[in-house]
Formats: C-alpha cells, structure tokens, sequence
C-alpha cells in the first residue's frame, strides 16, 4: 500500500513536471499568462507530491518492511528509530528520492516570492528548475528506483518494482547502514550539503532565465543574492559538518584527508564563493556580467557533477559506498545544460557587454577579480586531482590495444592524495588569505600602491606583533611562521576596519565604541557580515594552520598502570572493558590524562566492530580545549588484552578555532543576509 | 592464484635478504610503533583507497605495517620499502603518482590552465584600461569614479555630520 502511494506519486510528480516545463514554453511562446500559471501550480505541486513519496518510503524504512530492496539494503531491526529515517538519504535510490524533494521544496519557495516585478523570469525559471527535477526523477523512478520489491518467483528471487507473474512477495535479509554512518552526522552532513548544493540551482536558474528572456541587467543578481548566500551557508555547513563527523569517527586524527568525495563537494563551494564575490562587482560598478553568468554556470555543472562523483561509483573511496549505472546519463545531462547554458551566453555576449572599465591593478575591483582568479585556480587544482586517476583509469585500453603505447597508458589505478592537493592548493589558499587582508582596504575605482599602501600599513605593522610572540613561543620554521604572522595581518585588517569604523562613529556620536560597533553592523548588514564571514575564515585557518602545521604524534603499546609521553602530556592505561549489543561488540579502554604531570581528565578510547559487516568504528577519546585537542585512538591492529594496549596520541593544536570559526561564520552568514531595513530586494 | 601469492612473497624474501645484507648492522635493530608510522604514512593502503597506511584499520594494512616493521628491523631504508611496494602494488600506494610517462598531464595540466586563465584576466584588464583611458580623455565626464578609501565610512561621516547640523 505505502509502496504503490510513494511509487505513484514519484511518478505523477515525473509526469507534472513535463506538463510544467511544456506549460511554462508554450506560455512564453503564446504571451499566455495562464498557461505560466499553471506551468507554477504543477510547479508548487511537485513539493507535497514529493513529500507523500518521501514520507511513504520513511514509512517503510522504520517500520521495517524488508520486502522493499531498498529498505533491506540501509535498515536493520537493531538499527535505532531516528537512524532509520536517516537512512532516507542513506543509500543511492533514497538519496536521489531525498535529493528529489530539496529541489521541489527549494524551487516552490521560490515560486512563492512576489513575481510582478519579474513576470519575464518566471516561466523560464520554472523550466530550468524542472528540467533539473526531473533528470532526478528520471533516475530515481527507472534506474534507482527505491520502491522495487523483492519477489519470491518459480525462478528464484527477483527485484522488480510490480509482480511478474506468478511471483510473491518476499522478505530480503536486512543488511543495515553502513556502521560508519550509524553516527549523529548522519542526521545533519548529508541534507546540509544537498540544501547547498539544490539551493545552488535557484541563482542557475535565474541566470539562464535572464539570458534567455534578453534582461541582461543585474536585476536577476539581487533577487538570487540571499538564495545564493543561503546556498553557499548550506554548502559550507555541510563541508564543516562533515569535517568534524570525519575527526569524531574516521580516527585518524585529522578533519579532511582530501580524500576524492569530499574533494568532489568541494568543487561546487570554490566557483560558488567566487560567485559571492564578483556579483558585489556588478552591482558597484556594473563589470563582470559575462564573468558572473559563466560562474554560475560553473558552479551548477559542479553541482551536478559532485553528485556524480558521489553517486555513480566511478571513485571507490570511503565515502563511495554505492555503485550503480547512472554515470552515463549524469554524464550526458552535465554535457547538454554546460553546452546550452554557454551558447546562451555566447548568444547574449553583446547585450552583456559594459561601459565602465577597471580602473587600476590596486583598485578594489582588481583585488576581487584576483581573488576569482585563486578561487578558480584551486578549482581547476581540485577538478583534475579528481578526474586524473579516472582519466587514467579509463584510457588503459589505449595501451591495450596498441602495444607501442602501453608503457603510457598503463590503466593503473593511480592515488592522488593529500600531498598533491596540499603542494599545490596550499599556497593558492594562502594567497587568498593573503587578499582578503588586502582587498577590504583598497579602494574601489582608482587606487595606486601609494593610496593602498597607505590604507594597510598600520594592521601591517600590528600584524608584526604575531611574528614576533610566535617567535618568543618557539616557533622557528620560517613556513610556520609565515602562515601565524598572515593569520595575524588577516584578522588585524578586519577588527582595523571595525575598530576604525567604531571610532569614527563613537567621536561623532558620542556613543560608547559598543553601541557603535552594534549601530554599524546593523546599519550596513551585507558589509558587517560579509567582515565577520571573513574573520569567522580567519579563525578557521588558525585551526587548519594549528593542526597541520603543528599536530604531534605518538604511538606505543603500554601495560596497564604504564604511561605513554607526547610533549607536555602523558596518557595512563587504566582500564578496558568489552560490551556487546545486538549490533556490535565494543572495547572501550580507560585513559587518564596528564597535562606538566598534574591529572588532566579521563578518557574512553573505544573501537566497535559491527556484526553484519565486520568492519570495525574507530571512536577516539578526546580531551579538547582553545589551547589543543588530546586525541586517543585505541589501536585496533594490535592485540588486546587486559594487560598491554596500543594507542595513538595526537596533540592537534589549535584546532578548535576551526569549529569555532565554523560557528561564527553561520552567524555572520545570517547576518549578511538578513534584510535591512531602509532598503528593500 | 597461486601464483600470484607466491611470486611477491619471493620477491619479497629476495629483498629481504638484499637488504639484509646491505645493511650496516647484522642484529635486527629495535623499531618503535613511530618509525614504522612514518614510512607508512608515506603509502597508501592498496585495497581500500585513499587511506594512508598508518592510519588504515584493514587486516591488509595492519599486515603492512608488520611487513615495514620487520623491514626496517632488517635495515631498509624509507626509499627501498616505498620501491617494493610500489613493485608489488603498483603506483597507486604512492600519495601522488611518480612524473613519468603520462603522469606529466598530472602535473602540467593545472598549472598552464591557471596560467591560462590568469592570462585571460590580465589581457581584459589590459583592454579595459586601454579603453578606460582612451574615454577618459576622449569624454572626461565618464570617469571612473575618484579613490575613496572607504566609501562606507566616508558616507558615514557625512550623514553624521549632517545630523549634528
């Protein structure tokens, strides 16, 4: 019953969205506002048809019925309720169904916005939505369809989604979710990062709606400014939730091993932050349009293709747990939106075309174009770290087939790992850091290095404080000491620009530096936000530079009562017991900590190995403050017995301004789009 | 499948013994959890992609590290066990694969094609500038707009001044 109603209205929900996407056309095409408005209705029509399906296959994850493939593959009796309604996004057929939805719920919103000003978008922004919703629909009804059945057939068992004939239905063995997504991650990573990446088709589809429609102007750039700001929230808490599920659970003592998937969700936040920033240049001096157009363009193709990536099963990773067929066809419908969406713009290239032009290389416009320029540089670093390996992959036969080319196409499984993307996007990240403590004092128009140098001496000058106290703490690699002294010019050129702004208001005022500093943020949200976004990017690279350039390592095996030393601190074994549950059985050791010889806390260390698939669950014990986080992983390629163990410490430093950082810069992100109130979008 | 098993583990007591003879010391020297770590750091696990070998909980690695173990007690240097399980393995236990053959397009590709777009950049500069500076002295009512050093700030200051008056 639940089965049919989710498979129905997945499919009507299919078929509404090609009346909507020919209403829309047809719309345009006889100048009939009607048939625009019922090209919308099938449009907000697709969210509660999407939600019924949704809800029907949450039913059936949670209640366990193993008749359906799908919910046999991610659930399991002993898995806990809010587990099995994650498990939704859990898998591939699900996930696209959960995908799917976002996108209805995302592109109905926008259907509910005011449209008088805008009437010429609508029909073509309905198009493109859909068109993006039903390419999803397509897959999830014919080639990852989450509503097939088991059945019991005179030849065996068989998937399909209606009855052959004289079949019944059968239960599959429930396999359960991958043990490393039993974690509360799950519940927050993955629907954040699909909120980033759908809600990226909102300012897509504007885009594409003003090429074709021919009002080329900036209009469409206000509209979709909050929707892209929302997106680029979205995309960035996924990554940052991620990142943290990754330190709670991989344990190997890291946040990001740049492994190929989660470079993959990468790709879309780079074009989209380059996005962020040249559309700002549009609307103070009308430059850019083409520039803007192209990126917005990049960066849904990079939506599409990270879903690719994550999807399809062409990377095997740890993240890349299902395979499937789909390839091709993301394939094909990445290559037709990319190349329609450029002829688009080629076609619209003159009426883009602008009178005003930049001025100076210091200007503030050149600083944010050389700012697109690294954005798209680590891009272009990330994109081919990604496709090489499978490019080489691919291109193996070539050897195979002719002899004299064998020794350059090998077909050998390749790694490109953390030490290519490190050498060669490290530096590209660090010049942006570099910018961002450039650009918000450079002026915009005409500017000369006398004009700029004379707006960043004095945070120059503070930022040499940085250096020096890093150098009295120790530090004496002159990389190391580079990246603390830029950290420290960064964030000293973002409080100069509030302390600056602050004291102008206090002595014209009279108001305390406080009240000012609130008075301001709150007078200009877009500018105040955007300077806390970034100090919210400074503390997050404090914690990057903390962790990478400084953590310490130790392993060794100890008897119980013995100690292991790493640095200031020394962890004692003192305990270690196993549990067992349905599901898993679990070690848990009991460490004391030491920080200069006084106790410093406790630990439990554990490490699950999971019944139905035999993989083991690293949890490490983790003591964490401002200053460092202690990091216990209980060893599991060691034996263990009651008396002797082995640990990896790690001492990560600094690294909880990353999650801090990740914290501010949600805030700061909702303060640059909260609307204010003297002007309305 | 036999063979298989047996031709690495040949090559491998083969060099065993290569390195064993090589080394300066006849004893088998003590090797702590840390020096074992730090070459497998540098590999990554064969099977289960894009996890480095000495944070990598598979009975394959966990056989690995023993292997690097038991290496380095026979006096292998980082270099020599890198190269034997690049032999066994392939180029995919390396971090990054070796600039050779058609792994140059690794390393070649990125850098020309951000050149590449850097050269774009600077050229449209160049052009703007160029008919910038042709309007500005053909027309010089369309100028860009002069250096503020903080238009916000200025604003500010002006509206402020003006509800003083």
């Amino acid at each position: 019953m639940m089965t049919n109603l989710g498979l129905g209205a997945l499919f009507l929900t299919f078929v509404l969205s090609f009346y909507g996407i020919g209403a829309a056309i047809y719309g345009v095409k006889t100048k009939s506002p009607a048939w625009v408005a019922s090209a919308r209705n099938a449009m907000l029509l697709t969210f509660p048809l999407l939600t019924l399906s949704a809800l029907s296959l949450i039913y059936l994850l949670v209640n366990g019925h193993y008749e359906v493939e799908y919910v046999a593959r991610v659930t399991s009796d002993a898995m806990p309720v809010y587990l099995k309604i994650t498990a939704l996004w859990g898998g591939q057929a699900g996930s696209l169904l959960f995908w799917s939805w976002l996108m209805s719920a995302f592109a109905s919103a926008v259907m509910l916005r005011k449209w008088d000003q805008d009437r010429e978008f609508l029909p073509w922004v309905i198009v493109v939505t859909l068109i993006t919703l039903a390419f999803f629909l397509l897959l999830a009804l014919f080639v990852e369809n989450p509503f097939r059945r088991v059945w019991m057939t005179p030849d065996g068992l068989k998937i399909a989604l209606f009855q052959p004939a004289g079949a019944f239905l059968a239960r599959a063995v429930p396999q359960g979710l991958n043990p490393l997504l039993r974690h509360y991650g799950m519940v927050f990573h993955p629907p954040m990062l699909y909120l980033g990446f759908v809600s990226f088709v909102i300012p897509f589809a504007f885009a594409i709606a003003a090429l074709i429609s021919g009002r080329t102007d900036d209009r469409w750039i206000r509209i979709t400014r909050r929707w892209t700001l929302a997106a680029w929230l979205f995309l960035s808490a996924g990554l940052v939730l991620g990142m943290r599920w990754a330190y709670d659970v991989l344990g190997w003592g890291g946040y990001w091993g740049w492994d190929a998937v989660e470079v993959a969700a990468l790709l879309p936040w780079l074009p989209g932050t380059a996005f962020l920033h040249s559309v700002v240049i549009q609307e103070k001096r009308n430059m850019l349009k083409h520039w803007n157009v192209a990126l917005v363009i990049l960066t849904y193709a990079s939506v599409i293709f990270a879903t690719f990536l994550t999807r399809s099963g062409v990377l095997s990773s740890v993240h890349a747990f299902a395979e499937s067929s789909i390839g091709p066809l993301f394939f094909v419908f990445i290559g037709i939106t990319s190349v329609t969406a450029l002829a688009l713009l080629l076609w619209r290239w003159n009426s883009l075309k602008t009178e005003v032009h930049m001025a100076s290389l210091f200007s503030r416009e050149a600083m944010f174009l050389l700012n697109n320029l690294l954005l798209v540089a680590i891009f272009i670093v990330c994109f081919w770290g990604v496709v090489f390996p499978v490019i080489t992959e691919a291109t193996g036969f070539i050897g195979t087939r002719v002899p004299a080319l064998a020794n350059l196409f090998t077909g050998q499984k390749i790694t490109v790992g953390a030490p290519y993307y490190e050498r060669a996007a490290g530096p590209l990240f660090a010049a942006l850091l570099l910018l961002m403590g450039i650009c918000p004092l450079a002026a915009w128009g005409h500017s000369t290095v006398k004009t700029l140098g004379r707006a960043i001496w004095k945070p120059l000058a503070a930022s040499l404080v940085f250096l020096v106290l890093a150098f009295v703490a120790g530090v004496r690699q002159p990389l190391s000491l580079f990246a603390i002294w830029l950290v420290g010019y960064a964030g000293a050129v973002i409080v100069y620009e509030f302390g600056r702004a602050a004291l102008a208001r206090h002595r014209q005022t009279g108001e305390n530096l406080l009240a000012a500093l609130n008075r301001l943020v709150s007078r200009n949200h877009r500018r105040y936000g955007g300077a806390l976004i970034h100090l919210s990017i400074v503390l997050m690279a404090l914690g990057i530079i903390g962790i990478e350039m400084f953590q310490t390592q130790t392993q060794g095996s100890i008897p119980l009562g013995k100690t292991l030393k790493l640095g200031n601190y020394e962890i004692m074994y003192t305990d270690l017991i196993s549990t067992s549950s349905s599901t898993h059985e679990k070690t848990t050791a009991t460490i004391n900590v030491f920080k200069n010889a006084r106790p410093a806390g406790i630990l439990h260390p554990s490490r699950a190995v999971y019944f139905d698939s035999g993989q083991p669950v690293t949890m490490p014990g983790l003591r964490s403050t401002l200053e460092d986080d202690l990091y216990v992983i209980l060893v599991d390629w060691e034996d263990i017995s009651a008396q002797g163990a082995t640990f990896k410490v790690y001492r990560n430093p600094l690294v909880n301004w990353l999650w801090l950082g990740a914290i501010l810069l949600a805030v700061a992100t909702f303060v640059a789009g909260w609307p204010e109130r003297e002007r309305g979008t | 499948m036999k063979k298989r098993v047996l031709l690495p583990t040949v090559f491998f007591l083969l060099l065993l013994t290569v390195g064993a003879a090589s080394a300066q010391s006849s004893t088998p020297v003590a090797v702590t959890d840390d020096q074992v770590n730090a070459v497998a750091s540098e590999l990554f696990c064969p099977e289960c992609e894009n996890i480095p070998l000495d944070v990598c909980p598979s009975q394959a690695c966990i056989d690995m590290r023993a292997e690097i173990r038991q290496m380095l007690e026979q006096g292998w240097t980082k270099g020599q066990i890198k190269n034997y399980y690049v032999e066994r393995y392939g180029d995919r236990v390396l971090g990054t694969p070796p600039a050779r053959g058609w792994n140059w397009l690794m390393y070649v590709i990125p850098p020309v094609a951000i050149l590449a777009v850097a050269w774009i950049f600077y050229n449209s500069f160049r052009t703007w500038k160029r008919s910038s500076l042709t309007k500005d002295t053909q027309s010089p009512e369309i100028q860009s707009p002069p250096a503020v050093a903080d238009d916000y700030v200025a604003r500010l200051e002006a509206e402020l001044k003006k509800a003083k008056k």
